[in-house]
């Protein structure tokens, strides 16, 4: 139960990832690459106490490129409810409003930057709604063929349901990301991002079609046996009928439970796609392209926050999997 | 005018008639190519009256139920002919067996898979008219609420998922939407089997009340002897896909002649008791 | 043996279809692997029109794929545009550390999931087996690409592991222990990433497998008899759950397949996957469909020894 509640928080603060992000997920700062994260100060330099945090920024110690930036030894509050950079919520509606910021040049970096000095806290919100969006529209995708598939092959059986499910066995004998990358390799490796996420979520939907039709077909079967199916056949009813008056309702089930194993499913795929540079790229933030630089030797070993992005992974999908497993429980009850 | 309530029908006319009905499968034994014949049931030979019960009894099994669904026109048989009035109901095109299957309708054993257990009492009373577009929703509820009544159920309960309901009420409900496009035929696949024996005499009570109000003719399935010597009024006995014999029910009672109608029999203790019932 | 040979007819079928498919569509797309090249002015039309004819791209689909199977057949999977040696040479090294890597880790899966699950099937409901099954749904919450990244990580921190590779580059001068030593080290961290990657779902599969047959009656009928736990477990429950297990070995192939691509990819073990990755940046086509129709056949054949397994295990299946 409280995994649905934080899912449902983790999904707003990535739905408004424009809202909790200080900047955007392009928002570059070459003078501070790598910068570790931020630490909040209450005490400004001038040794008074404040509520209201502030941050030290870096600038040029002038003692060339090799030093690096030192401690300006100024101090920049942390706003509240700031005038930022534009972004929009879930593509349409425009705002400026950040729940946080500091203003110019300080810069708040809770999750540290990265080589081009973005935020990684930004960016990891944003890339959230690349790759998450990439899953949910992938597995509604699945899932559509799948009911499709499986409801024709289903109710109609003979031929046609031999046909169907043999063709589902050969998508089910590939190891699925080898099909993906073989299909992904398919596909023109210079065009817009726009369009390679389109391409790159309709292929994952178009491979795991599969297993979902199988199950529903299942489910399709038994209901047509349901003598209430056979005495609606007596009232005179047509097929068409049967299938959405009788039918198709018994499979909400397995749509439902379908669903929540095969997004995070897909996002993994989107992520890992990703992160071996055959994803989206550049500058679409992914959390396949905030794990990428960690396949770098001197990333892994002298910046550690870099590594943030992989560790919070962990228990958001712990989230997702046990929400997963919530769902099914409430699904096993509710039917008889 | 409607088909097939013409209250001035010779009653001595069959109702239904069902002649050299046959019906088998072919199956592959799996992993090989050899085929078998299964026979459902070969040559039969039925006549349904109005007002009239014909009972068909015999060992479990799919011979009497694929029987009955080929009668209410839910499967097709191999061979044979099936007239209601006169009418070759095996010969009609889709848009008249559209119209014709209202006159034949179905009551199965299970009163839970029979009833859509996302549907409420009154949509599920209702479907039929729905299905056969007959009045506008308003006049269909109206209609369903008062089969409910007729059968017995609470027209308040109208919103009530199947669940809530008992294994006899379930029953009613389904009698109920059979019941709601005015048939002339009323086929029951043992549908007193799953009810306890309190419930299966309420039931019976009901359907024989409905049967002189509606001028029905039952074809009741059961391989119940003693609850078909209750109501029947022709006992047919099925044995092996066939008919084996047919009689008037104090006949098959006190004077069996086939093998395994006494077989049938030997089972009902005391047979003189039932014959005692009958003709008081 | 019939139904070995139905299987085996089966299987073929299946990857032919799936080697159509797979060429299908790598072939209809815009650009090819000399492509890039026609953004250098320095190189001209002609060249990379000789280039595409000498490796016959030029010719229609249908020719193309008839020409491939017809190689195939002989043993010939095409040519690697960007190595430029024949795939099957390229492939079958890779295969064959490939195979090195998902063995040792199915071997350590299954090693730690079997004696674990049945103890945690015996043990159930006490804390010994809820804090396993803790500690499964856990490990099943971790992407895999985070525990790679992980394990990488814990690699280049503590320098206990090598970072990469599959050996040293003295590896030739080493003597034959060492040489198995060192090939041990460099395999380590790959096949214990893959195992715990797998290992959360056979974990649960036995755990179930084995509970389902312990609560059957002729387990009861065995205890009754007096005959020792030990006994009943091993030589009477084991036997029967091994039926879905082996099932369940078949399948686990294929998922061991996908997450081993990663898992080389990450941890630079030189296998199938980081071959087919650059094959795919480059669109070097004959290779990526060498791997994606290899991959396959190891799915494929990994199902097909587990149904033999289970024919040959299970009398109920012969008798059929």
């Amino acid at each position: 139960m409280s995994a649905l509640i934080l899912l449902t928080v983790f999904q707003s603060l990535i739905l408004f990832a424009g809202f909790f992000a200080p900047y955007d997920f392009a928002t570059q700062d070459r003078e501070q690459p790598f910068v570790a994260p931020t630490t909040l100060h209450f005490i400004d330099p001038q040794g008074n106490v404040h509520i209201r945090p502030c941050v030290h920024t870096l600038e040029d110690s002038g003692q060339g490129p090799e030093a690096g930036p030192t401690d300006s030894g100024l101090c920049y509050p942390v706003h509240f409810f700031v005038r930022g950079t534009s972004y929009k919520i879930a593509g349409v509606f425009v705002s400026h409003f950040h729940l946080f910021g500091v203003e110019a040049p300080g810069r708040i970096f809770l999750m540290g930057s990265d080589a081009y000095g973005r935020d990684q806290f930004s960016r990891f919100l944003f890339g959230g709604q690349i790759s998450m969006l990439a899953g949910l529209i992938a597995a509604i995708l699945s899932v559509s063929i799948g009911i499709v598939v499986g409801g024709i092959a289903g109710f109609y059986g003979g031929w046609v349901d031999e046909l169907l499910m043999r063709g589902g066995e050969l998508f089910l004998a590939l190891p699925w990301l080898y099909l993906l990358f073989a299909v992904r390799a398919a596909l023109p490796l210079h065009i817009s991002q726009w369009e390679v996420f389109l391409l790159l979520v309709s292929v994952m939907g178009l491979i795991g079609w599969a297993r979902p039709a199988r199950l529903i077909r299942g489910v399709v079967l038994s209901a047509k046996q349901r003598n209430f199916v056979v005495a609606a056949r007596g009232f005179g009813a047509s097929d068409a009928y049967l299938l959405r008056r009788h039918i198709l309702p018994q499979t909400y089930g397995v749509v439902v439970t379908q669903m929540t194993l095969l997004i995070p499913l897909y996002v993994l795929a989107e992520v890992t796609l990703t992160f071996l540079g055959l994803g989206v790229g550049e500058p679409m933030p992914s959390w396949g392209s905030l794990l990428a630089s960690l396949q770098q030797y001197y990333v892994l070993s002298s910046y550690w926050w870099m590594f943030l992005p992989a560790l919070l992974l962990i228990p958001l999908f712990l989230v997702f999997y046990t929400a997963a497993d919530a769902l099914q429980e409430i699904h096993k009850t509710v039917t008889l | 005018m409607k088909r097939g309530l013409k209250p001035d029908t010779n009653r001595t006319e069959p109702l239904l008639r069902i002649a050299g009905l046959s019906k088998h499968y072919v199956q592959q034994r799996t992993f090989s190519r050899a085929e078998f014949t299964v026979n459902a049931f070969q040559d039969v030979d039925v006549e349904l009256f109005r007002g009239k019960t014909l009972a068909l009894v015999g060992e479990s099994g799919a011979g009497k139920s694929s029987l009955a669904r080929c009668i209410a026109l839910l499967e097709r048989p191999s061979a044979g002919k099936i007239e209601l009035e006169s009418e070759d109901l095996l010969a009609l095109n889709r848009k008249a067996l559209f119209r014709i299957r209202r006159q034949i309708q179905m009551i199965f054993q299970e009163p839970v898979s029979a009833l859509n257990p996302r549907l409420n009492a009154c949509e599920i009373i209702a479907e039929p008219l729905a299905i056969q577009r007959e009045g506008t929703q308003l006049q269909q509820r109206e209609r369903a609420l008062q089969l409910m009544e007729q059968v017995g159920l609470d027209a308040k309960w109208e919103r009530k998922l199947p669940f809530e309901f008992s294994g006899g009420q379930r029953q009613r409900l389904a009698i109920a939407r059979a019941l709601a496009l005015r048939p002339s035929v009323l086929i029951l696949d043992e549908a007193l089997s799953n009810l306890d024996a309190s419930n299966q005499a309420l039931i019976l009570e009901l359907l024989a009340q409905l049967q002189v109000s509606h001028s029905l003719a039952y074809l009741h399935i059961s391989h119940d002897l003693r609850l078909v010597s209750q109501f029947a009024d022709e006992v047919a006995v099925m044995y092996e896909s066939r008919i084996v014999e047919r009689k008037k029910t104090h006949d098959l009672f006190a004077s069996p002649e086939h093998l395994y109608t006494k077989e049938l029999l030997a089972t009902v203790h005391s047979v003189e008791s039932i014959l005692l019932e009958r003709s008081a | 043996m019939k139904y070995f040979a139905r299987r085996l007819f089966h299987a073929t079928l299946l990857l032919l279809a799936v080697s159509i498919f797979s060429f299908a569509i790598l072939q209809l797309t815009p650009g090819d692997f000399f492509a890039p090249m026609g953004l250098n002015p320095q190189i001209s039309s002609r060249t990379i029109a000789g280039l595409r004819s000498q490796h016959d791209l030029d010719r229609p689909l249908p020719a193309r794929y008839g020409h491939w199977l017809w190689g195939v057949l002989k043993g010939d999977l095409g040519r690697s545009f960007a190595y430029n040696s024949p795939v099957t040479r390229l492939l079958a090294v890779r295969a064959r550390n490939t195979l090195l890597l998902t063995g040792t880790a199915m071997l350590l899966a299954w090693l730690i999931a079997i004696p674990l699950g049945m103890w945690s099937a015996v043990h159930r409901g006490k804390w010994g087996d809820r804090a396993a099954g803790v500690m499964t749904s856990g490990l099943l919450a971790i992407p895999d690409l985070v525990l790679f990244l992980v394990l990488l990580l814990a690699a280049v921190r503590t320098g206990w592991f090598p970072t990469g590779g599959m050996v040293s580059a003295s590896f030739s001068d080493l003597n034959a222990w060492n040489k198995g030593k060192d090939l041990a080290e460099h395999l380590f961290l790959p096949a214990l990433g893959l195992a715990i990657a797998t290992l959360p779902t056979l974990l649960r599969h036995v755990r179930s497998a084995m509970i389902e047959v312990l609560e059957a009656p002729f387990i009861q009928a065995a205890r009754a008899h007096g005959i020792a736990e030990r006994r009943v477990l091993f030589r009477y429950a084991l036997p029967v759950a091994a039926n879905p297990l082996i099932s369940l070995f078949g399948f686990s192939v294929g998922t061991m397949l996908s997450a081993s691509l990663l898992v080389e990819v990450i941890l630079s073990w030189p296998g199938i996957g980081p071959l087919l990755v650059d094959a795919i940046l480059a669109k070097d086509v004959y290779v990526v469909i060498g791997a994606v129709m290899l991959s396959s056949i190891l799915l494929v054949a990994g199902n097909l020894f587990a149904d033999v397994l289970l024919f040959a295990i299970d009398p109920r299946i012969r008798v059929e």
